[in-house]
């Protein structure tokens, strides 16, 4: 009895550290790939010289020389700051990023937790992200961290209105909030994934959860060139590398989410008994990469939007079609015409 | 003994015990503290562990929607504000003669509703065991069912309310200022950099002798 | 069982869906339109009211008249009751929406969503008057209150508007959780929110304990919307800083809202627990009479003296709680030529008001016989119908709610009620006196439009012309509550 209690627990630990560590070291590659990536874009090298035992390796170890980098270096408290919270807020920021990983199937039943309101679950914690910004704004008692942690509070409770739609249109569609089954309903091929007859959601969803995690073009959060670096200006050392972290992590859950919701998560896009289009959670790292790239090629491609453009186009463009297209995808759902099919 | 310490049910109860004074001692906080900051943030935690008490009566849609509702949307808000006030904290300088007469009447009531709920009350209250809903059982579709059903007049009639509310806060807040100059996008994106932003104007050179004036 | 929404459903609330589209659409109207053209929502309301009316009506004459439509798994209720507090509603908000028209204009302050909020909160109305849940019947509350909060707030760059609806506020959300707390007591007892389970419920439990203890929470919230004392500091701050439509509002369609909802609560819902909470109600009923009367002889604001002389009208209402089933129906009776005396009496005010003057200080209301004899007698017949002097219809309303509580042997009662409501009687002389015996301070004419003035007319002279119909009216409130 006892026994049972405690391998439970270990269990669960155990589970948790294996979604954890990888998606550290996947974030630490992430920065490594979006320099590399970039760079690319723009005809540059990016990193390239930093290897292991002599060996250049193409820069690999980028990412690790940068962390130890930012662990060593000194965590600078701004004056008349209020330490509690000014180190609560990356805390925040990273929890808040990681809880949400409980709930997302990375293969059939390859769930931490197989919630039945897992999208609600999401939605929630990708919601309490915002307070990491506002209290680190607030706790370093500056006025940029103020402004960045504004801007980007408004951003976030813009968007999210729009991406919570969005995924409305996805639990009618699916009939569900549990994220196994959302997956589970567009078996059947490529054919069968959700952003054919919910593409206007999609396409917003990924807008959203671009500008949810304040990154370009809606990084006005941290607009260097106005705001110096917006609500982490007075962070560094190891608080600052949290916030990296959250950020990061965010991106991958974003990418992974819109794959899941949208792409048939671990589902194969082929139909048959071959070997492809078996369902693999290969599948799933496959659309989650290429989404995380349409993150890195957006930084590359677009300036950044100014705010009251980004308001807008929260505001009164996306939140409105998406009520539209939550009608159209009700209605469909009710009358189930022919010619859809399914 | 020692099975109940480590039975789900004794954690259960303790989890209880330990949310409800968190709750309790949150909302205290929210009352109490100088810093308006701080209650907001002592309120977050309240509702917190207001969810945490619906997640062990096994309503975890509700305990969801609490957080994501009011803690991601509606207390980020209401920080936002307090943030912008910029509001002075108050020295403490001790109790007002109201708050000395407000806290008497406050003891004086709790006492007699102890003395009259413990007497008479506790009996008649139900002493079930804790909600315990067979494996299987979804909350979500629980609260969706009896809101489109049984409550869907209380529903609609909510939905009333919040635009009465949204019109009020239109009506009352939104001031139009003359001198705003509305930007435009659509005719933004359509203005082209060689016809629309730019023109060539052909000028005399000005002579520079007058440049200083006469001071 | 639970069922889904069906059409057929929809037929009975199809009143209140008139309004809320009403309501929808001068919103959207208000957009489009300028202070001047404002006509043109005044008649949209008015003529979504008149459509209103005139279902209730046919409701009302058809196959159901006596019978009670129970919709909506038990949230909603179409009864006799229902059908007669509406239609007063009706009238007195057609009242309403000319006089407003008239003051929004004088103020400069003319937009669409003035009338727009007070559709929402005349839907909020029509709800508590038909509501059979205890969820309907506080989302119906919260829906009037919302709209009266902004509407008492509505004259924004005033400071006496802003403040009276702070306080307004304020105190109503501490009601309101009052309420719902009382509330959620007696669902703890019972286990149902509907209001004839409730009531099989009372009946069959013998620990009234916890039911009395959410009776008490029920009664403050009850209490402090009909604005009765002692839960009545709101009404003579918030009546006197809204501006005069929204008085003009506020003084009168919610009050019957606030019967309807103490009807359905106290006497329908909380039926077995009567001996608790017409203690209560005396109480409270007393001590609005006496607070009332006595406050209102200090004051030299007419507005405020109005509040006052509400809180002890709603006493008197209350009075008639106490007496029963015949009691209920003084009540009823009371409170529609209450709202009808009240709307009549901040027209009024309007009416003498004009463009950058407010005819709010009884002063205002000098020799006004020399300036306009005929509205000098209005004022008179509603004054005085107000103080109850016979023969007009605000006396016969008093005398039957004393008859009620006489006959139930609430002989001490009814005579401090009588003592109270005479001594009440020399405020309301000494607007008549100030009327006819004072020397005019300004020669102001009245400026109002033609339609105004005769609709004015005609709703004081609904004084003493009701009286040919006092029987028929009364028979209705009877039978309204017999068939409860």
């Amino acid at each position: 009895m006892i026994g049972d209690q405690v391998w439970l627990l270990f269990w669960t630990l155990i589970k948790i550290v294996a979604i954890v560590l990888p998606l550290i070291i996947v974030v630490a590659y992430l920065t490594y790939a979006e320099r590399r990536v970039i760079g690319f874009m723009q005809g540059r090298m990016g990193p390239n010289r930093v290897g292991l035992f002599g060996f250049k390796l193409w820069g690999l170890a980028q990412p690790f020389a940068d962390t130890v980098k930012l662990l060593l270096k000194e965590i600078i408290f701004p004056a008349n700051a209020n330490k509690f919270l000014f180190l609560m807020a990356p805390v925040i920021t990273l929890a808040t990023a990681f809880a949400a990983w409980a709930v997302v199937p990375f293969s059939d039943g390859l769930v931490l937790a197989d919630i039945n309101a897992g999208l609600v679950y999401i939605l929630a914690m990708t919601s309490l992200g915002v307070y990491g910004v506002i209290i680190a704004g607030w706790a370093s008692n500056s006025k940029y961290a103020l402004l960045g942690a504004l801007r980007s509070a408004a951003q976030i409770v813009s968007y999210e209105i729009a991406m919570g739609f969005a995924l409305v249109g996805v639990l009618i569609a699916s009939g569900s909030l549990n994220l196994s089954e959302i997956v589970n309903s567009q078996s059947g091929g490529i054919g069968s994934w959700f952003f054919i007859p919910l593409f206007p959601l999609f396409i917003i969803y990924f807008i959203s959860g671009v500008a949810e995690t304040n990154r370009a073009p809606f990084d006005v959060a941290e607009g260097e060139s106005e705001i110096v670096a917006g609500f982490h200006v007075e962070y560094s050392g190891a608080a600052f590398a949290l916030f990296f972290l959250g950020e990061y992590a965010n991106m991958i859950m974003i990418s992974a989410l819109t794959a899941i919701m949208f792409m048939g998560g671990w589902l194969s896009p082929f139909t048959g008994d071959s070997l492809i289009a078996q369902p693999s959670i290969l599948w799933f790292f496959m659309k989650t990469g290429f989404f995380l790239l349409l993150y890195l090629w957006f930084r590359a491609t677009f300036p950044r939007y100014r705010y009251d453009q980004i308001m807008r186009l929260g505001w009164k463009i996306f939140i409105p079609i998406t009520i539209v297209w939550i009608m159209v995808v009700a209605v469909i759902k009710v009358y189930k015409p022919e010619w859809i099919g399914g | 003994m020692l099975e109940y310490l480590v039975s789900a049910e004794f954690y259960q109860i303790m989890l209880f015990y330990v949310y409800s004074f968190i709750l309790l001692g949150a909302a205290m906080a929210v009352v109490t503290m100088r810093n308006s900051i701080y209650s907001a943030l002592f309120l977050i935690l309240s509702f917190f562990s207001a969810a945490a008490l619906w997640l062990l009566l096994e309503a975890e849609f509700l305990a969801l929607t609490l957080v994501l509702v009011y803690v991601g949307a509606v207390m980020v808000l209401f920080l936002f504000v307090i943030m912008m006030l910029d509001i002075k904290v108050k020295p403490n300088k001790g109790m007002s003669s109201y708050t000395k007469v407000g806290l008497f009447v406050a003891l004086l009531m709790l006492v007699e509703m102890m003395m009259l709920l413990g007497k008479k009350l506790i009996p008649a209250l139900p002493q079930d065991d804790l909600v315990k809903h067979i494996k299987g059982h979804s909350n979500v579709k629980e609260v969706a069912e009896s809101l489109y059903t049984q409550y869907v007049l209380p529903f609609e009639l909510a939905s009333v309310i919040l635009l009465v509310a949204i019109v009020a806060a239109i009506l009352l807040t939104l001031r139009k200022r003359k001198d705003y100059n509305h930007v435009k996008p659509e005719s933004q994106v359509h203005v082209k950099a060689t016809n629309n932003r730019m023109r060539v104007v052909k000028m005399e050179a000005e002579k520079g002798n007058d440049i200083g004036g006469d001071s | 069982m639970n069922s889904i929404l069906g059409w057929s459903e929809l037929t009975p609330i199809l009143p209140e869906l008139i309004i809320l589209a009403t309501a929808c659409i001068v919103l959207v109207l208000g957009l489009f339109t300028s202070s001047e053209k404002g006509g043109l929502l005044v008649l949209t309301s008015i003529v979504g009211v008149v459509f209103a009316a005139i279902t209730t009506a046919k409701f009302h004459m058809g196959d159901h008249e006596l019978t009670r439509q129970v919709l909506f798994n038990g949230n909603f209720v179409r009864d006799y009751m229902g059908d007669i507090l509406k239609i007063a509603v009706y009238a007195v908000m057609l009242f309403v929406f000319i006089y407003s028209k008239q003051y929004l204009r004088d103020k400069n302050i003319f937009k669409g969503e003035f009338f727009a909020l007070m559709l929402f909160g005349m839907l909020g109305i029509m709800i508590m008057i038909s509501g059979y849940n205890y969820i309907t019947l506080y989302l119906g509350l919260e829906l009037l209150a919302l709209s009266s909060y902004a509407l008492v707030a509505y004259d924004r760059d005033n400071m006496q508007s802003n403040e009276s609806a702070m306080k307004y506020f304020i105190l109503g959300a501490i009601a309101s959780g009052m309420l719902l707390y009382g509330m959620s007591m007696i669902y703890g007892a019972v286990g149902t929110l509907q209001i004839d389970h409730v009531a099989l419920q009372v009946s069959n439990t013998n620990n009234t304990m916890l039911l009395s203890f959410g009776l008490v929470f029920i009664m403050v919230g009850v209490a402090f919307k009909l604005g009765a004392a002692p839960f009545h500091m709101w009404v003579p701050d918030v009546y006197q800083g809204a501006p005069t439509a929204t008085t003009l509002f506020i003084s009168s369609a919610p009050k019957i809202a606030a019967f309807a909802f103490a009807i359905r609560l106290l006497a329908q819902s909380l039926e077995g627990l009567f001996d608790n909470w017409q203690h209560i109600i005396s109480v409270i009923a007393m001590l609005s009479i006496i607070i009332g009367n006595l406050f209102a002889l200090q004051q030299d604001n007419i507005k405020r003296l109005f509040a006052y002389s509400t809180i002890s009208h709603i006493g008197f209402m209350l009075l008639g709680f106490v007496g029963g089933i015949d009691g209920y129906a003084a009540s009823m009776f009371y409170i529609i030529t209450y709202a009808l005396m009240s709307v009549a009496g901040f027209g009024m005010i309007i009416i003498l008001s004009c463009k950058g003057f407010e005819a709010e200080k009884i002063s205002d209301f000098k020799g006004l016989n020399q300036r306009n004899a005929w509205f000098a007698f209005m004022m008179l017949l509603i004054v005085a119908s107000m103080a109850g002097f016979p023969p007009l219809i605000g006396f016969f309303s008093k005398l039957v709610v004393l008859k009620a509580i006489v006959d139930q042997g609430y002989y001490v009662m009814a005579g401090i009620a009588v003592v109270f409501a005479v001594i009440g009687s020399f405020y309301y002389l000494k607007i008549i006196k100030v009327m006819y015996f004072d020397e005019s301070e300004s020669d102001q004419e009245i400026t109002a439009g033609f339609d105004v003035k005769s609709i004015l007319s005609f709703n004081a002279l609904l004084q003493l012309g009701l009286l040919l119909f006092i029987p028929s009216i009364l028979s209705y409130c009877i039978k309204a509550i017999e068939t409860l």
